[in-house]
């Protein structure tokens, strides 16, 4: 029968255009592997996972990672500080208190925060906000972790209050109804009840936050700067992984070459930290998922 | 007593939305106040100059159509033949839910990966060099988890007795998928496409990483063409020491801003349409 | 008395009369079903069905909900293929020729056996397309003029030709229940298959639009073999020759019409059709 035979051939080319995602992902997984492999052999993985110089390009090579992991997690770290808990009561109120008039405004604001290209927030960052803490921390220098840190959690904050407030309404009525039954406020019933029992859902959310804060790239090429340095200092300029990547991709590094490679090297391991992040909070959207379906 | 701390709770966690209003305000503001003066026909049809008077930002917006238009053109076929064999031919198999694994994963990984993707197999192992299409399609890349994931969601927006329906006649799975499902998920799958598409026209990174110039003073001339495309070239002034360049970085921002807007506006208006013409 | 309480050994002496083609019709038998059982994954859904089911005449399936009638007219035309997990034994022939052999082409089964819904299910497009697509799709005009004489042919024999010739470009949403229903039999009738299978296909309509299928499934009886699954036993009275009674997935009485509402030969049929259960 022709038609079989049309239909046949239609479902395996519609499953190899399904399949491309499994190729991508192998992409990734050998184009990162083969040039860090290549990397390793130059210089060894201790070296490079402890050491806390990073000077790749310069005359005396150093390439110890550390100072842009650090750059990476300073900043994500502060952006956490913003994004986390004004997401969390973003989306507490969303979800327990908002009348529906408020909701319809907030929402729509919400979703524009969070589609902003990125290089705008950098821009924002380094020419408004960074003059605006100049003024309050007379020793912070233009480039620094903080600005682009807090504007940071600012845009991921729509993520962690939209994902944190899913997990809330996921919760059933039953349980906030008991407890106004019992005579609990609504704050009470929020944080005592409706956020301990969303609680595998909201970490899942927080951990996919973090994750978006470490692979971010933009905010912190712009206003971050570009001296990898192992610091605990918001006022001064750092670099992250990200940048790093940028910075190379900017230059004049020829292909094939050490140098090169590093970003590579930067790469693969960005990628093992979101990843494993990734991975975590999927297993735990699981198990909440399987604690209210 | 209690009813006080809850009250305070209460504005507490609307301060914290007050906040984040404002500082959308400010940003807009911002932006506003240093870009609107340089806005104007001369900014949006020069090409790049290392004077800011001069530099204008037509180069980069050309290079944007392009590279947009070209991954729209990659990713939409490639999304919805995924999504419909994941929707409706493959959802019992094994190799069906790791695919699904596989999707979830990717629409979570950093775009800056993609970049380094883009650059080992696209740039380097496939010869395409710093291409306009080298750049679509590390972008198809990124935007078909997006467009993958949309797409099914309308899909299951087709009843299943339609489906029945066309069986009943006769018709095979493709016939039906093809005569009757996809046109009646279209208004989903394009306003799909063209949001995962307003998102991908302000990614930066990756295309910088395969190598997208900063500076270059012409629009592309064909896919194979050497490009820029706008967020980058608003990087590139941005990080420019003389205040000059604040304002063209400003005024790009508008224009991509506008941009994006009228994408938007797009999507809203077709899937408004198609759903009326379903109707009538 | 309600079906859970009904001693299942009441059924046990049925199977050996039930599924005997009454021998008192002269039509060639057009679907011929032996033994059939079929399930829903472990579930057993149908138990033994043996019918033979004569063509040119409209055969009604009657029985309570969930005893089956309607899986079973399903597996007739394999629609049930659809669902995943479902399995059939036994044998269906079809003018002699067994549908679920190995090989057998399910597509061309479901051109030669046509099915109308319980809710009517118009395609979201105008009339006229709506009729013209199962042309379109097994090929069956070969010319704009063709196709348009088919899409008027069926919409005549569907009797709704009337009162849709002056908008067959506008959307078939646009029509009333009763009208939906005789479009999509009209668009059965398109393909021009030897058996129609209809599901309670006026259970969503009002008496008036009833009583115009009604009137329809007698005049399409000289064209077609017509089995029809209904829950309305006056309508199975008044529109079929024969008729089958199932109970709990089994076929209990088969027979003709007139004799399954006045003189049934099971107790459970009498029970069933004077109101005494299900």
């Amino acid at each position: 029968m022709r038609t079989r035979r049309i239909e046949w051939l239609i479902e395996h080319a519609l499953f190899l255009c399904a399949a491309l995602s499994v190729l991508t992902t192998a992409g990734i997984i050998i184009v990162l592997s083969v040039e860090t492999f290549e990397f390793l052999r130059e210089v060894p993985l201790l070296e490079f996972l402890t050491g806390t110089e990073w000077t790749p390009l310069f005359a005396n090579p150093r390439f110890g990672v550390m100072p842009l992991v650090a750059g990476t997690l300073l900043v994500s770290a502060i952006a956490m500080a913003v994004a986390l808990p004004m997401g969390l009561l973003s989306a507490i109120y969303l979800s327990e208190y908002a009348p529906e008039r408020v909701r319809r405004v907030v929402k729509p604001v919400l979703e524009v925060l969070a589609g902003v290209p990125t290089v705008v927030y950098g821009y924002f960052a380094l020419l408004f906000v960074t003059p605006l803490l100049q003024r309050i921390f007379p020793q912070m220098s233009g480039f620094n972790a903080l600005s682009p840190g807090i504007v940071m959690g600012i845009m991921i904050l729509p993520l962690v209050s939209s994902l944190a407030e899913d997990a809330m309404r996921a919760v059933p009525r039953g349980l906030r109804e008991g407890s106004y039954a019992l005579g609990a406020t609504q704050m009470q019933t929020a944080l005592k009840v409706v956020v301990p029992a969303a609680f595998s859902g909201i970490t899942a959310a927080f951990i996919l936050a973090v994750s978006r804060a470490v692979g971010e790239t933009m905010i912190v090429a712009i206003a971050a700067g570009q001296q990898p340095r192992l610091t605990a200092s918001p006022f001064v300029p750092l670099e992250t992984m990200t940048a790093y990547i940028v910075q190379v991709s900017l230059g004049d590094t020829p292909q094939g070459t050490l140098e090169y490679r590093t970003i590579f090297a930067v790469g693969m391991l960005l990628f093992l930290m979101t990843f494993g992040l990734n991975l975590v909070s999927t297993w735990l959207r699981e198990r909440f998922r399987e604690e209210y379906s | 007593m209690r009813h006080r701390a809850d009250l305070v709770f209460k504005l507490v966690a609307l301060s914290t939305l007050v906040f984040a209003l404002v500082t959308l305000a400010a940003l807009v503001f911002d932006v506003v106040a240093d870009g609107a003066g340089r806005l104007d026909w001369q900014f949006l049809t020069s090409l790049a100059s290392r004077r800011p008077e001069d530099a204008g930002i037509y180069h980069a917006l050309a290079g944007s159509i392009w590279v947009i238009v070209l991954t729209g053109a990659l990713a939409m076929p490639l999304g919805v033949a995924a999504a419909v064999y994941l929707e409706e031919y493959g959802t019992r198999s094994r190799w069906a839910r790791f695919i699904e694994i596989n999707i979830a994963n990717l629409a979570a990984v950093p775009s800056i990966i993609y970049g380094l993707l883009g650059l080992g197999v696209f740039v380097r192992v496939m010869g395409m060099g710093r291409s306009v299409m080298a750049g679509a399609c590390t972008l198809a890349l990124l935007a078909l988890p997006v467009v993958i994931l949309s797409t099914r969601e309308a899909l299951r927006t087709v009843p299943s007795t339609i489906r029945e329906g066309s069986y009943a006649l006769g018709a095979t799975k493709w016939q039906t998928i093809w005569h009757q499902v996809l046109p009646m998920a279209m208004p989903g799958i394009l306003t799909g496409l063209i949001l995962s598409l307003s998102r991908a026209i302000g990614e930066t990174a990756p295309l910088i990483t395969i190598g997208a110039l900063t500076y270059i003073p012409f629009a592309p001339d064909g896919i194979w063409s050497p490009f820029t495309v706008l967020p980058i070239q608003i990087f590139n002034w941005v990080s420019r020491p003389q205040a000059a360049f604040k304002e063209n970085a400003a005024a790009g921002i508008l224009v991509l801003m506008a941009l994006l807007l009228a994408m938007n506006a797009i999507a809203v208006f077709l899937r408004d349409r198609m759903q009326r013409q379903g109707r009538s | 008395m309600s079906l859970a309480s009904r001693p299942l050994s009441s059924l046990a002496g049925i199977s050996s009369r039930a599924g005997q083609t009454p021998t008192d019709s002269d039509q060639p038998v057009k679907i011929d079903v032996d033994r059939l059982n079929f399930y829903y994954g472990p579930k057993r859904a149908l138990d033994s069905i043996s019918i033979q089911i004569r063509a040119n005449l409209v055969t009604a399936f009657i029985g309570p909900s969930g005893c089956g009638k309607s899986t079973f007219l399903r597996t007739l035309n394999r629609m049930n293929d659809i669902i995943p997990g479902t399995r059939a034994e036994g044998t269906v022939l079809v003018d002699g020729e067994s549908i679920y052999a190995p090989g057998v082409d399910v597509v061309a089964l479901r051109r030669r056996v046509g099915m109308v819904f319980q809710k009517s299910n118009p395609f979201p497009k105008s009339i006229f397309e709506n009729v013209a697509y199962g042309l379109r799709i097994n090929d069956m005009a070969q010319s704009k003029a063709e196709l348009n004489d088919r899409v008027e042919e069926s919409l005549r024999q569907a009797a709704i030709f009337d009162e849709v010739k002056d908008r067959l470009h506008e959307s078939a949403l646009a029509l009333s229940g009763g009208q939906q229903q005789r479009l999509c039999i009209a668009r059965a009738l398109a393909i021009r298959p030897e058996i129609l299978l209809m599901d309670e296909p006026a259970s969503a309509l009002d008496p008036i639009a009833t009583q115009r299928i009604e009137e329809l499934i007698y005049d399409l009886k000289k064209s077609y073999t017509i089995v029809i699954v209904t829950h309305n036993m006056q309508q199975a009275a008044r529109v079929s020759d024969y008729t089958a009674f199932f109970w709990l997935g089994r076929l209990v009485e088969y027979d003709r019409t007139d004799r399954i509402f006045t003189a049934p030969a099971e107790k459970l049929t009498e029970d069933y059709v004077t109101g005494r259960c299900g």
